[in-house]
């Protein structure tokens, strides 16, 4: 009897032992875990390339953008492939709170001046509570610069205007990005009255990152359309795709597109480029971010 | 019977008790790293970082999530993550050692102990001794513990871009501050 007391003991005294040897390491991993994780980084700029990312600016960022596309690449030798011509539009963006962020723009094609709200609705996380998906509403308004055609008529300043819809739906899986955009866009006045105010559409887009500083971009937009389009000019749907390139505090993005415009209601509404005709637009967007205001020490 | 029982519990009891007494643990230590150059000043702190330290052994640990390190500029943030550390695919940073010279510190009197702390410090992946001088300053079931060191970034695999290369000092001082209390291991 006293023997195996004894044996009891040394097992118990031993199980204690052991139990102090635990790990530190396991007990740190134990202590360590960590409450849910914001997935950042989905895209690295507030554009895929031409429509809008869930990337948002924080607090007191400054975004100036220069995009620009060159003209058609078969316009042949005699235009440099499209380079001798030049369509750009220059943008101010802001972030005005933790989740929303405003701009305004001015481009050359038909001399709009535009404007943009965008609101982060949720962050895609990690851990615990977790969320599959970010999620950024975005509503535009764009109003038309060019003279009017017939100045004769009675004319009104509302003509010119043209609004845009749109939710943004993206998961970060690693290195790839996607981004679902259903969208509506309506146009006060449109050319002829066989075009449609009202426009639905549909965009997916996708990222790549191919190094740290490199990221391949991938956008196309399904606009929804009568078969076969009794419109005044045939439209196309837009396609863009192109390189996003990281130096410091630019990003740069080069890209191919069919599309002319640069805002919502140009490319998506009036895309005249067709790809397989080889109405190829090379063009690129510079984005260069400034801190204004750093709230965080 | 019933007194076998009871010595037994008490043995479990008192080991299990003196060992958790020589244990110090914080969920809220600060580390933080500091590059100045004429140029641009990167600073980055983080007030997360878990760390035990064992007094009878002076076995010392660190974890900390890269992703909690807080900058000035978020844009700074994004490349701190994105670029250099390479946060999804190393997402803590850790260090594994010791207190070389325990003997020097009596954890019984309160004061302020010099300490030399060796071990290996893991950060992008990349594992390496180093070695380390710091305080201890002990008082009441507390032990407050600091540090200064200085990391090399490309020791640890992590590449700067020769563009940007000057932006950043060569080396980048690290700062650690730990207040321990004691650890009570949950039931």
């Amino acid at each position: 009897m006293k023997l195996r007391t004894c044996l009891l003991l040394l097992i118990m005294i031993g199980t204690g032992a052991t139990l102090e040897a635990q790990n530190l390491n396991d007990l740190l991993a134990e202590e360590s875990t960590t409450g849910p994780q914001t997935v950042d980084a989905l895209f690295k700029a507030t554009r895929v390339i031409n429509g809008h990312s869930v990337k948002q600016l924080q607090k007191g960022e400054l975004d100036f953008r220069i995009s620009h596309r060159f003209g058609r690449v078969n316009a042949g030798a005699y235009e440099f492939f499209g380079l001798d011509q030049s369509n750009i539009h220059l943008s101010l963006e802001y972030g005005l709170l933790k989740n929303l962020m405003v701009g305004i723009g001015r481009g050359t094609f038909e001399k709009t001046v535009d404007g943009f709200i965008r609101y982060n609705i949720a962050n895609q996380h990690t851990g615990k509570g977790s969320f599959p998906l970010t999620i950024s509403y975005l509503s535009t308004i764009e109003t038309i610069g060019l003279k009017w055609s017939d100045p004769t008529r009675t004319n009104y300043f509302s003509s010119r205007l043209s609004f845009t819809q749109q939710l943004l739906l993206a998961r970060k899986f690693s290195r790839l990005t996607l981004l679902l955009m259903p969208t509506f866009v309506h146009r006060n006045l449109v050319p002829s009255e066989v075009d449609q105010n009202d426009l639905f559409a549909m965009g997916v887009a996708g990222r790549y990152k191919l190094a740290n500083r490199l990221a391949l971009n991938c956008e196309y937009f399904y606009v929804l359309r009568p078969v076969p389009q009794r419109t005044s000019q045939k439209y196309y749907n837009p396609l863009a795709v192109g390189f996003d390139i990281e130096t410091g505090g630019h990003v740069f993005q080069i890209m191919l597109t069919n599309s002319q415009g640069m805002r919502e209601g140009g490319f998506i509404g009036k895309t005249t480029g067709s790809w397989l005709k080889g109405d190829i637009h090379l063009g690129f967007n510079i984005s260069r971010v400034f801190t204004l205001d750093s709230k965080r020490k | 019977m019933k007194n076998k029982i009871f010595w037994l519990t008490l043995c479990l009891a008192i080991t299990t008790a003196v060992g958790a007494q020589n244990r110090y643990f914080t969920k809220t230590g600060h580390i933080d790293f500091y590059s100045h150059t004429s140029i641009e000043d990167i600073k980055a702190v983080n007030d997360q970082v878990t760390s035990f330290l064992d007094i009878s052994t002076g076995d010392l640990v660190f974890s900390v999530l890269n992703r909690s390190f807080q900058f000035e500029k978020p844009l700074m943030q994004e490349h701190f993550n994105e670029n250099y550390m390479e946060s999804e695919k190393f997402p803590k940073s850790s260090f594994d050692g010791k207190i070389a010279d325990l003997k020097g510190v009596d954890f019984n009197k309160p004061g302020k102990y010099p300490v030399k702390v060796t071990g290996k410090l893991v950060i992008h992946g990349v594992t390496r001794d180093i070695e380390s001088a710091g305080t201890l300053t002990v008082e009441k079931d507390k032990i407050a513990g600091e540090s200064v060191f200085a990391v090399i970034p490309e020791d640890y695999g992590i590449q700067i871009p020769a563009v940007v290369r000057q932006k950043f000092a060569d080396t980048m001082t690290i700062t650690v501050r730990m207040n321990y209390q004691l650890y009570t291991p949950k039931k």
